[in-house]
């Protein structure tokens, strides 16, 4: 087992003749949180993508643990033990909030496939409870039977992060989630985030809000169209002449 | 939104009971609606169970099905079959004639849920085309073509002889080791097996694969992202809708005998999509009603014809009964499907829901009006949350 638990080699995505990702190379210790910055087009969506199995690289290999996980299906990264926040929520409309995390849950108990039609009382009983004890963290437990597609945006995104803690992922991967957000919500999340790193879950976060970025982050990637121009920490990053040259437009953060 | 609550099994099971005191006193109680004889009631429980088997696909993954009416045909022509060779006991007739439906329908899921959407819709319709097609032409000697799949005197009716069961001068009827499959008894028959098959259905809703189904219809991308292959749990759901329509197809064949090839339509299709959407897409007793209320409309108004509409219209003065007769007579008779497109028009515009939407909003009104406590228990509390199922 190698100290990190994600290991993205080499890797290169093209859209025809557009160079999104080259040669990017990206290693997260566990138990960090990592952010990856840059500009709009930059690339860190793909890079995402690539990650969880929506998108197949060109050319280059990502790792968890020691697992390869370039060529498996979405739903099989999710089984080995990585979750996404989407930049905009992915959660079920349709469902009461409670079901949205049990569903989830249910994933993490029982694999890609399994047939239950008679419904186990114990198991039930154990996921209800996992289910609104998620929800009590994130806030939402009074809210529980209402349907998430009448949430405001700040709830649905905080429901999403239940949803992908419920899964206890080795591997947590967040593509914006405060953005839309009120300033009130943002720090809200922060919160929650900060709480959720004390328990030790790798993260990776993509962000442009530097406020949330510096609150949270160990290490920081810029990623500038397509390629990683600085790798280090906050104050590394913060000071690095090219970061401000490419992503900050000489503004002092 | 109450729906989204955990139902506790026992108020299930007080469900149960009020629906299976409903449906099998339903020759007492039909009685003043005219509604009241066994072909009719049997047909309100086997388009029922088609019905329910539907909504099991089209209501809780969303995916629209053009094509069930091949199951339906591929249970009654199985059913017939074991009639012929095997017995007149409905039992291996009503097990072969729905095993044989999921089989089928696993063959055809394999290939239709391939694709979603209109695509998925288009494909089952090409296929359920496909076998109707097939029943009148290369498939003849196991279909008998036009003519429809016929008992006869001389049929092998092997496990039959081999009990010396011999059938006399007339045609031997189905039974169920002698209760009979026409007449009320035939409609005890299939009374307890849509209680069965709602008490199944019933539990498939509750369920945690219940649960994921509901949620592949609402965000299949979330789904994908949570480790779930959604293939498997679309096909299982279409495999039992495709069983659920292959018990329907052999009691059509219990309850008569007789396979043709027009049951496997598109128009057949169309129908129990109708159905389920008139009573209320998702919801769990709305199929059942769409069912009763469609095929009660259908028997009624087809009744009507142009004797019975001038004796009606007779009050008017003679020149404006034969004009008001011909212009209503549009409407029923053989026209009574115009009738149905109408109305169908009218809930799919002003209650999307369904029939199970307008019960809801009654309940709102009457309970906002009164404003007393929310009584927990009752019927109608009962059908308000399946209705905020099927709304959302």
């Amino acid at each position: 087992m190698s100290e990190y638990i994600l290991d993205v080699t080499d890797v290169d995505k093209n859209f025809g003749g557009l160079k999104a990702l080259s040669d990017i190379n990206l290693r997260v210790k566990e138990g960090t949180v990592h952010a990856i910055i840059g500009p709009n087009g930059a690339g860190k969506s793909t890079l995402l993508n690539v990650i969880v199995g929506r998108l197949a690289p060109n050319r280059g290999r990502v790792l968890l643990g020691d697992q390869v996980l370039t060529g498996k299906e979405p739903y099989e990264i999710n089984q080995l033990g990585v979750a996404r926040v989407f930049q905009t929520p992915e959660i079920f409309p349709e469902l009461s909030l409670l079901q949205n995390v049990m569903v989830p849950a249910f994933a993490k108990r029982e694999g890609i496939f399994k047939m239950n039609f008679i419904k186990s009382l114990f198991a039930e009983k154990e996921i209800l409870e996992h289910a609104e004890h998620l929800l009590e963290d994130v806030g939402l437990l009074q809210h529980k039977d209402h349907l998430a597609g009448s949430m405001s945006r700040g709830d649905k995104r905080r429901l999403e992060l239940a949803m992908c803690l419920g899964q206890q992922p080795k591997l947590f991967l967040l593509d914006e989630p405060t953005a839309g957000m009120s300033r009130h919500d943002t720090n809200r999340t922060i919160d929650l985030l900060k709480r959720i790193k004390e328990r030790g879950m790798t993260k990776v976060i993509i962000e442009h809000d530097m406020h949330v970025v510096f609150s949270l982050a160990d290490r920081i990637s810029v990623l500038a169209q397509g390629a990683i121009i600085c790798e280090g920490t906050p104050e590394e990053v913060r000071n690095d002449p090219r970061v401000k040259e490419a992503y900050l437009g000489g503004e002092t953060v | 939104m109450t729906n989204t609550k955990i139902v506790s099994p026992k108020k299930d099971m007080i469900f149960m009971a009020i629906l299976s005191a409903v449906v099998l006193t339903m020759p007492l109680w039909l009685q003043p609606f005219g509604a009241a004889y066994p072909d009719l009631m049997q047909k309100f429980m086997i388009f029922g169970i088609f019905a329910i088997g539907y909504n099991i696909l089209f209501g809780l993954t969303g995916y629209l099905s053009f094509g069930h009416a091949a199951f339906l045909g591929v249970g009654s022509y199985t059913a017939v079959w074991s009639f012929k060779l095997l017995s007149m006991n409905v039992i291996p007739a009503l097990l072969f004639g729905t095993v044989l439906s999921g089989l089928f329908a696993l063959a055809i899921g394999f290939v239709s849920l391939r694709r979603s959407g209109i695509y998925f819709s288009i494909l089952t319709l090409a296929f359920a085309q496909m076998s109707y097609n097939l029943a009148y032409s290369v498939l003849t000697p196991i279909t008998n073509g036009e003519t429809g799949l016929q008992l006869e005197q001389a049929d092998p009716r092997v496990l039959d002889r081999m009990s010396g069961i011999e059938a006399n001068s007339s045609l031997p009827t189905p039974n169920l080791f002698g209760i009979e499959g026409v007449g009320y008894s035939g409609f005890y028959i299939c009374a307890a097996l849509m209680l069965i098959s709602f008490f199944i259905y019933l539990r498939i809703f509750r369920s945690p694969f219940g649960l994921k189904l509901r949620a592949i219809k609402s965000n299949q991308n979330r789904m994908s992202y949570t480790g779930y292959s959604t293939r498997p749990y679309l096909m299982t759901a279409f495999v039992i809708s495709g069983m659920y329509a292959g018990l329907a197809g052999s009691l059509l064949a219990v309850t008569d005998p007789l396979a043709g090839a027009e049951r496997m339509q598109w128009t057949a299709s169309g129908e129990v999509v109708l159905i389920t959407i008139l009573g209320g897409v998702g919801t769990l007793i709305g199929p059942l009603l769409g069912a009763g209320i469609i095929k009660y409309f259908e028997n009624i108004f087809s009744a009507f014809n142009d004797t019975v509409l001038l004796n009606a219209f007779s009050f008017l003065p003679d020149w404006l009964a034969h004009g008001v007769a011909s212009v209503v007579g549009l409407f029923v008779g053989e026209g009574w499907h115009l009738t149905l497109g109408l109305v169908f028009m009218l809930i799919v515009i002003f209650l999307p829901g369904g029939i199970m939407e307008g019960i809801s909003r009654l309940a709102r009104l009457v309970t906002n009006r009164s404003k007393s406590d929310p009584k927990s228990d009752t019927h109608e509390n009962k059908e308000k949350e399946q209705t905020s199922a099927g709304e959302v």
